[in-house]
């Protein structure tokens, strides 16, 4: 029954989502403009229909109804609550609901509070979110429709895949997709000015707060999903280049190189059409992306449920969605003009270099993310990794970050680096003094030792902008970039250290042994079973003690075998200390009582990752600081109506 | 100072992106509609030997040099790892071959001696020599794109058959089959 009602709401947010492309199309005529006003409206019911269908889903998952394939799939009437849940959006048909669920309550929200663009401009936008979301409709519903039910009903459930039961992952792929989703407003948006010619200050201000939210929700994704697989996977790594990862750094790179020129677009009136530009790839590299992940087209760790004809199926909406804006944008864009001029050493000219180099870095990954399949298409196999990804990306990185510490100290439109030159040179002692030490110590590899000697220099060169000035009133925005910039600096520190200073050590110990991995004494105490709701495991108890005389710590990595579905996966123990991790996993049991460790000793890794988070705040700061300051402009309209209808009522009395 | 151009594109630039895209759609259609072919086959197939010396892996077994394989007669080369969970599953295969007479020759990649004395203990013994890989590099110049994998050379270190993964119970006549041709 729930299933069923779900099923309706679909379809009656997919018919809604066609009156809403039709209403906001023909509203722009002369004509049918008295249609415009129902769009808003439609919009938002829109959103709240989809979201009902999402949380029918839920349901049915929650109460294991396994009369729904979906469910008899992929859940188990075994598992804790909380992963039945998370269930109903870790397989194909439940995150492409997820997905329109999300483009809706998006598109509805947008509707609700978005009052400063010229109506025309909202209808167009609105019109061409309706346009994006129908075609999504009509994937579930032809193709993947999450509701199907099943018949003979079976006595239990498939299961879920025991990587995926892990807290952290329940949260991840809802967070990437409102990343993802996020972005179509930007797309929306940038075809709704296209479609006016609106693209000014205006359009920008408008669309930063949604580029800035998506963007926040897309870096805490990605710094996650780094999380989990580095102490779920037990690789020990935190990035891979995979597919998968490339598909979510993309969309990541775009919409930082649209947040910086939205904010020269909204201050100096510059870079309209690249802006506009930017605001279609962004969202475009999401809907690549997931095509990439979802079509089975590129062999990836992330074995996601594969089928060609659901791939094709995505690659028709890719190509109408994206081909359409583009050849929108070759059509308009001429009659955009670029606007106001600035000179090359100024605030905007950094922010074009950094728009440039995002932009390069970004094709890099594509191209590199691509290659094993245009090498196919010339009878070669290859896979492309870390040898290709790492020197390309930082031959552009480098000089990005360099700028990343003098820009934000540049005025608009024109400046001089004398004027700034004094307050670089701590940074820039710093950079020297770090990469000396670095030689002190010996052994560095070129990019680890760039990395650690810039990260250095751009910590203390990220906090400049707020020299001078005073604190309590400096604006949320700039505080939301001096620690963004700040973020990326640790974060930089973080990866570098552990490229260069790694300790890595497979041993086979007995019970009683005691072995080493960098500063680390590690015993094998005992080997106890242990047992949870849904899995058995082993578990190796390890007492282990930094340096000579540090305090015995107990760690615990286990060997877990499920069985629903029969899977061994073991699960790392991490300890965290201030300068690093120690980071241990159990492997098989040899011979005679031997066990495999696998030991990792990574000074400041948790950096990456609280850099990663620090860059998430920024944006949410600065976030937080234009909601402000748009909430005050409006009460300050409020204001001013009431007055003038105060005056016009003084005025009739007699 | 300049000021920068701040003119209209020009109009063929306008159009690149889409251009591109529409290069990125053709690209993909080609990798949709391709057969499936998972494979990763070593170009060095019919080719010989790379040549390498790799010290031995365990105290009292000759380590593994390219020039030894090429006394005339048909060889397995076997690359393995005792973390590799296959690997323990083609170990009884391999030993059937050993019985047959068929000489095999192991690499080890990135492993230890406690590690692969204990795995050869459990799971059987079939090398005649043993090289230690420990950083991959002879793997690497092979062609091999993961363990377990298995080499059939002909007598004078051709390269004939790159077998994939463990070898199964029934694809032992295979095997058989490529070390007769090697033979020839």
């Amino acid at each position: 029954m729930i299933a069923e009602l779900g099923l309706a709401a679909l379809w009656m947010a997919a018919a809604l989502a066609a009156l809403q492309l039709v209403a906001g199309a023909m509203g722009l005529t002369a004509r049918g403009s008295s249609l415009g006003a129902v769009v808003r409206p439609v919009a938002v019911v829109q959103g709240l229909l989809a979201l009902t269908a999402f949380l029918c889903l839920i349901y049915v998952f929650a109460v294991t109804d396994l009369s729904v394939k979906l469910v008899a799939l992929n859940s188990h009437s075994m598992k804790p609550l909380i992963f039945k849940i998370a269930g109903a959006w870790g397989n194909h048909e439940g995150s492409m609901l997820l997905w329109v669920t999300v483009m809706g309550m998006a598109g509805g929200f947008v509707a609700l509070v978005e009052k400063r663009l010229p109506e025309p401009t909202m209808l167009a936008t609105l019109a061409g979110q309706a346009f994006v979301s129908l075609g999504f409709y009509a994937f579930l519903l032809i193709a993947s429709n999450p509701f199907d039910r099943l018949s003979p009903v079976p006595v239990e459930g498939n299961g879920l895949n025991p990587l995926l039961q892990d807290l952290g992952l329940a949260f991840h792929p809802p967070t990437l997709y409102l990343g993802y989703v996020g972005l179509s407003i930007a797309f929306s948006f940038a075809i709704g000015a296209l479609v006016t010619r609106e693209v000014g200050p205006a359009f920008a201000r408008a669309m930063r707060p949604w580029v800035l939210g998506a963007w926040i929700f897309l870096t805490i994704g990605i710094t996650a999903g780094s999380y989990w697989a580095y102490y779920e996977l037990g690789w020990g790594g935190w990035w891979f280049w995979d597919p998968v990862e490339n598909a979510s750094l993309m969309p990541w790179l775009a919409a930082t190189a649209l947040l910086h020129s939205a904010s020269v677009l909204a201050s100096r009136n510059a870079l309209r059409a690249w802006t506009v530009m930017l605001g279609v790839v962004a969202f475009s590299m999401s809907m690549i992306g997931t095509f990439l992940v979802r079509s089975g087209i590129l062999t990836s760790v992330h074995a996601f449920a594969v089928d060609p004809e659901r791939g094709t199926f995505i690659l028709g909406l890719l190509a109408i969605n994206i081909g359409g804006a583009l050849t929108l944008f070759a059509l308009r864009a001429s009659t955009v003009t670029e606007g106001e001029r600035f000179a090359l050493v100024s605030r905007e000219g950094a922010l074009v270099f950094n728009n440039v180099m995002l932009s390069a870095i970004l094709g890099i990954v594509l191209f590199g993310t691509l290659y094993p399949l245009l090498a196919e298409t010339m009878g070669a196999k290859v896979s492309v990794g870390p040898p290709y990804f790492n020197p390309m990306s930082a031959l552009f990185a480098v000089p990005m970050l360099v700028v990343l510490a003098i820009g934000p100290l540049l005025r608009w439109r024109r400046d001089r680096f004398q004027r700034i030159g004094r307050a670089l040179v701590i940074p820039a002692i710093l950079a020297v003094a770090a990469g000396i030490a670095l030689v002190a110590i010996g052994g560095v590899a070129l990019l680890p030792f760039l990395g650690m000697a810039l990260a250095a220099g751009l910590a203390w060169a990220s906090v400049l902008p707020l020299r001078e000035r005073n604190l309590r009133r400096t604006p949320l925005p700039v505080w939301g970039m001096v620690i963004a910039h700040f973020g990326i600096a640790v974060s930089l520190f973080g990866m570098s250290c552990e490229s260069a200073f790694n300790v890595e050590k497979l041993v086979a110990v007995k019970v009683g042994d005691v072995t080493t991995v960098g500063p680390w004494g590690v015993k094998l105490d005992s080997i106890e079973p242990v047992a949870g709701p849904n899995w058995t495991a082993l578990e190796a108890r390890l007492l282990v003690r930094y340096g000579a005389d540090g305090a015995v710590t107990r760690m615990a990595p286990q060997s877990r075998n499920f069985w629903a579905p029969p899977q061994q996966t073991s699960e790392s123990a991490l300890l965290t200390r201030w300068n690093g991790q120690l980071y241990t996993v159990l492997g098989g049991e040899g011979e005679d009582g031997r066990w495999q460790l696998r030991l990792w000793w990574k000074p400041f890794v948790p950096l990456i990752w609280i850099g990663g988070l620090l860059i998430a705040l920024g944006g949410v700061l600065a976030l937080l600081g234009r909601v402000k300051t748009d909430v005050r402009r409006l009460i300050a309209k409020d204001k001013i109506a009431y007055r003038h209808e105060r005056k016009a009522q003084l005025r009739k009395r007699p | 100072m300049t000021e920068t151009n701040a003119a209209k594109p020009r109009r063929w630039v306008i159009w690149l992106p889409l251009v591109l895209f529409l290069g990125f759609v053709v690209l993909v259609m080609f990798g949709l509609f391709r057969p499936a072919d998972r494979n990763v086959a070593s170009q060095l197939v019919g080719k010989p030997m790379p040549q390498f010396s790799l010290p031995p892996a365990l105290p009292g077994r000759p380590g593994l040099d390219s020039k030894l394989l090429t006394n005339g007669k048909p060889h397995l080369v076997n690359i393995f790892a005792s973390w590799c969970v296959p690997c323990r599953v083609e170990a009884p295969q391999l030993e059937a071959l050993a019985k047959a007479g068929v000489p095999i020759e192991g690499i080890s990649v990135r492993d230890t001696t406690e590690a692969l004395q204990g795995f050869l203990e459990e799971n059987g013994d079939p090398y005649q020599r043993i090289g230690a890989d420990d950083d991959g590099q002879v793997q690497l110049a092979l062609g091999s794109s993961g363990v377990p994998e298995t080499y059939v050379i002909d007598g004078k270190g051709k390269i004939v058959y790159q077998h994939i993964g463990e070898i199964r119970p029934e694809q032992l006549g295979l095997i058989m089959n490529k070390l007769q041709e090697a033979s020839e």
